[in-house]
């Protein structure tokens, strides 16, 4: 029996969640992953009018906001065999595009990079060599000596306060963190700059959608924005969107690969075996024929082999998870109770986790950025298969060194910079359409009296599911399978480990008391422990069939 | 060179003037319902603080959108909240230090600064089986509220759910959720939204730190300076309501010509905040004028009390 260490909590999430590894010879040789938060909204939808659904689920998480606002609408549009008009669908993409954008800024400057950059060694750099650095590697627009000087003189000053606010007690000084002071100036600064590009970018889900986070323009049907469809508003968002993607590229990916190329060891840690992805950003009407960024999935990883995903197929097992017993079930069958009692939390043997397990075919399989550009890949995607290349490139490392926590963050960067191109077209064909005189952005309806419907999308996080049955006009049943419960699952009953505990093992670890290893692959999934659990209405346990689309 | 100074060229550095930023204070201080003789007072509060005063953020039953929407403070941007303005002890979604580490600091902050920090709670907490449905390192968010919240000197609550239990409370509430004030049975000042305009919380920490006391609220705990008039009192669409100018379908002609929504179900006039004038996103727009109605998300069960949302109240 090794030493097991817990993480509890783990910061720069969102949500509460909680790791335990058993460490062994400097490595970790098993894992669990657990959420520490039950709400239930599905319990609270039940009995509700399903055209309010998208403001419940959207608060399912307000990093991930927007996200299942979209699926939802999604799923009732279906259930009410209503079909947007065009103008919505790219509205739509836009301001998901748009999420994108700003949640993988944020991911990686505010949530990720301070398990690599060390801010107490940038104190240490010198400013004129910083600048050479960032001139080498980056395009950014601010630079120069005088400037990281004073980047460089805002840390000391805040140091010397002896105030460090949610810089203290980190793991400053680690043997695992490995860049030159210089490039931790460089990556602080950034940090800086990013926190405040972020808060621009958010005014996209503004301008055309009231607010961020939590945008308020989603109808079933279509979207509400009408009025703000003029040419200043449209230029506007087109110019935030430059804005920010001239940041992706000048500066968030050449830091990506800065930082990669003093962690490449990380390119065969961290890694996971099976990936899955919906897909989405609609371009026409036909589903999944139409998507951007396409659907599928690859087992084993191999790339040559890129299924196309039969939702059928998914099952949620719930045999360590604190709810009532039953066999794993497709979402439609669900039949689950929360346990009415304090639980208690048995990693070994036992219930651990508020998370169910999502399988697909019966094994567990990865989602979000990774995933998605792995599908893309294999596809042969003409905008992020030259983008992997590139990358891969420029570190010198193979493609298998895109199975690890590495892989796994480099993605996230690569789709950004696909997405943020992209999303400037979609805005162009928003212009081109209101000028060809069509400006309808909404599709009225009658609510049927009853009615399924399913929306499969991929967001920032992953594949993002929601399934909806009306009767009698009211949600007779919801359920949804987010991204972060397909990759921070408990194990399942045949005891496979999710994703993030397989990725965890043989991961190394320099000193078990401060596990930032650990965080560096737990961070690398983005996790959100808010969104992942929730429960499946314990009073429908009907069996139907599924449209597959 | 004072602090002083140095802030203003950190701004001038940025592009922004001392002109604009007289225009923000302007803007806060107009929002706070202070005199302008406030203005260089409120600036004063950013540029040069004595010393920074210490806040503990609380992450409870929530969804992170309230920590967000502060994120996307601009005058102050949220570094120059961190690292020159306030001391942010203690925050899950920000912080370096995970696990014991954070649990420590969490100790640490709570040791000095015992009777004087300011705490910030955001998200409800659950109240059913001991608390036992939301943990951080293993203790309850119950059990961790009651330890920190009465050694504030100040506890705001960020967020329809801290304020009155929000989306987890909705019927049927499965978690016994509750808000802050209601669980451990005292007052607190309440910014509900969902989530808020951080113009809101920035006005309530600024009041604090210029005139040493939280602002004037109603009898719910919620600043008058933000939420003391109605929505729809302060709507740029009221003038069509008046003249009976209504949308009465989404997509309509009506729609486009951004008539009043109060037959789409707007929550306007039930609902006590300052959406149309502060707006969001710094001053960028908000639901109504994106052709949405308000659905209320300020005001005390509106999981409840307002829904459906899309029928006239």
């Amino acid at each position: 029996m090794g030493k097991r260490i817990i993480v509890d909590p783990i910061t720069r999430i969102e949500g509460h969640l909680r790791i335990e590894v058993e460490i062994e010879g400097g490595h970790v040789v098993d894992a669990w992953s657990s959420g520490q938060m039950f709400r239930g909204i599905e319990m609270i939808l039940k009995g509700r009018d399903p055209r309010d659904a998208h403001h419940f689920v959207q608060r399912s998480c307000g990093v991930c906001t927007y996200v299942h606002a979209i699926a939802s609408v999604r799923a009732v549009d279906d259930a009410f065999n209503v079909k947007i008009p065009k103008n919505a669908r790219l509205i739509r993409n836009m301001l998901h595009g748009a999420q994108y954008l700003h949640d993988h800024l944020v991911h990686f400057y505010h949530l990720h990079a301070l398990d690599w950059v060390d801010v107490v060694s940038a104190l240490q750099a010198d400013p004129q060599k910083t600048a050479a650095l960032a001139d080498s590697v980056s395009g950014a627009d601010v630079g120069g000596a005088v400037y990281f000087k004073s980047v460089q003189q805002r840390l000391k000053t805040f140091v010397e306060s002896g105030q460090l606010g949610p810089f203290a007690n980190a793991y400053w000084g680690h043997s695992a963190y490995k860049l030159p002071p210089e490039a931790n100036l460089m990556a602080c600064a950034h940090y800086i700059e990013a926190l405040r590009l972020q808060a621009r970018t958010a005014r996209l889900h503004a301008i055309f959608g009231g607010k961020n986070p939590h945008p308020q323009s989603l109808v079933v049907g279509g979207v509400t924005c009408q009025a703000s469809l003029t040419a200043d508003h449209i230029a506007e968002f087109l110019y935030v969107t430059k804005e920010t993607q001239a940041f992706v590229k000048n500066v968030y990916l050449p830091d990506l690969l800065a930082v990669a190329s003093f962690y490449k060891d990380w390119g065969g840690i961290g890694g996971t075996r099976n990936f899955l992805a919906y897909g989405d950003f609609p371009l026409t009407e036909k589903e999944p024929e139409s998507l951007y960024l396409p659907r599928g999935v690859i087992m084993k990883r191999d790339l040559g082999k890129v299924d196309m995903v039969d939702q059928a197929k998914i099952t949620e097992d719930v045999t360590r998870s604190w709810y009532e017993p039953g066999s794993p079930k497709h979402p439609y069958e669900g039949e689950t109770k929360p346990l009415a009692e304090d639980p208690k939390y048995e990693p070994s043997k036992g219930k651990y986790s508020w998370l169910k397990a999502p399988r697909y075919d019966g094994a567990s399989c990865e989602v979000g950025p990774l995933a998605r550009v792995l599908v893309a890949y294999g596809k042969g995607h003409k905008d992020i298969k030259p983008l992997v290349d590139k990358a891969l490139t420029q570190l010198s490392i193979p493609a298998t060194a895109l199975f690890s926590t590495l892989g796994r963050t480099a993605a996230r960067c690569i789709e950004t910079v696909a997405i943020g191109d992209a999303l400037q077209e979609w805005t162009m064909e928003l212009v081109e359409n209101i000028k060809s005189g069509d400006t309808k952005t909404y599709e009225p309806y009658e609510i049927p009296e009853s009615g399924r419907g399913v929306g499969l999308n991929d967001v920032p996080r992953g594949a993002l599911g929601h399934w909806v049955d009306v009767k009698d006009k009211k949600i007779h049943n919801y359920q949804y399978v987010v991204p972060s419960t397909w990759n921070l699952s408990p194990r399942d009953g045949k005891n496979q480990r999710s994703p993030v505990e397989e990725a965890l093992i043989g991961t190394p670890i320099a000193d078990p008391k401060k596990p930032l290893e650990i965080l560096r692959t737990v961070h690398s999934f983005d996790p959100c422990i808010a969104c992942a659990v929730h429960v499946i209405d314990p009073h429908s346990n009907e069996v139907y069939k599924v449209n597959v689309i | 060179m004072d602090k002083k100074e140095q802030f203003y060229q950190r701004l001038e550095q940025r592009g922004v003037s001392r002109r604009d930023f007289m225009r923000y204070c302007t803007f806060l201080t107009a929002t706070m319902g202070l005199s302008a003789s406030f203005v260089p007072k409120v600036a004063e509060v950013f540029a040069a603080p004595k010393q920074r005063p210490p806040v503990i953020w609380l992450n409870f039953g929530e969804c992170t959108g309230c920590t967000e929407a502060m994120l996307r403070t601009v005058y102050p941007y949220a570094d120059e909240l961190v690292l020159e303005i306030l001391s942010v002890e203690y925050h899950e979604t920000i912080m370096a230090a995970a696990g014991h580490q954070a649990e420590e600091q969490l100790q640490a902050a709570l040791e000095k600064h015992s009777g004087k920090f300011i705490c910030v709670a955001e998200g409800a907490i659950p109240t059913k089986y001991n608390g036992g449905y939301g943990r951080i390192g293993g203790r309850t968010f119950l059990e961790i509220a009651q330890e920190v919240i009465p050694q504030a000197a100040a506890t705001i609550c960020i967020g329809t759910c801290a304020c009155f239990g929000g989306v987890p409370a909705a019927k049927p509430n499965p978690g016994g959720y509750m808000g802050v004030g209601q669980a451990l049975k005292m007052k607190t000042i309440n910014i509900p939204g969902c989530p808020p305009n951080p113009v809101n919380l920035v006005g309530t920490i600024v009041n604090y730190l210029l005139l040493g006391k939280l602002p004037a609220v109603d009898d719910m705990g919620r600043p008058l300076f933000a939420y003391g008039k109605t929505i729809h009192d302060q709507c740029p669409r009221r003038s069509h309501f008046e003249n009976e100018e209504f949308v009465e379908e989404f997509g309509s002609k009506e729609a486009a010509l951004g008539y009043c929504l109060y037959k789409m179900g707007c929550r306007g006039p039930e609902t006590y905040n300052n959406c149309p004038v502060a707006k969001f996103n710094d001053g960028t727009s908000w639901p109504v004028e994106a052709g949405h109605p308000c659905i209320g998300c300020s005001e005390p069960d509106f999981w409840d009390k307002m829904t459906p949302f899309y029928e006239e109240f």
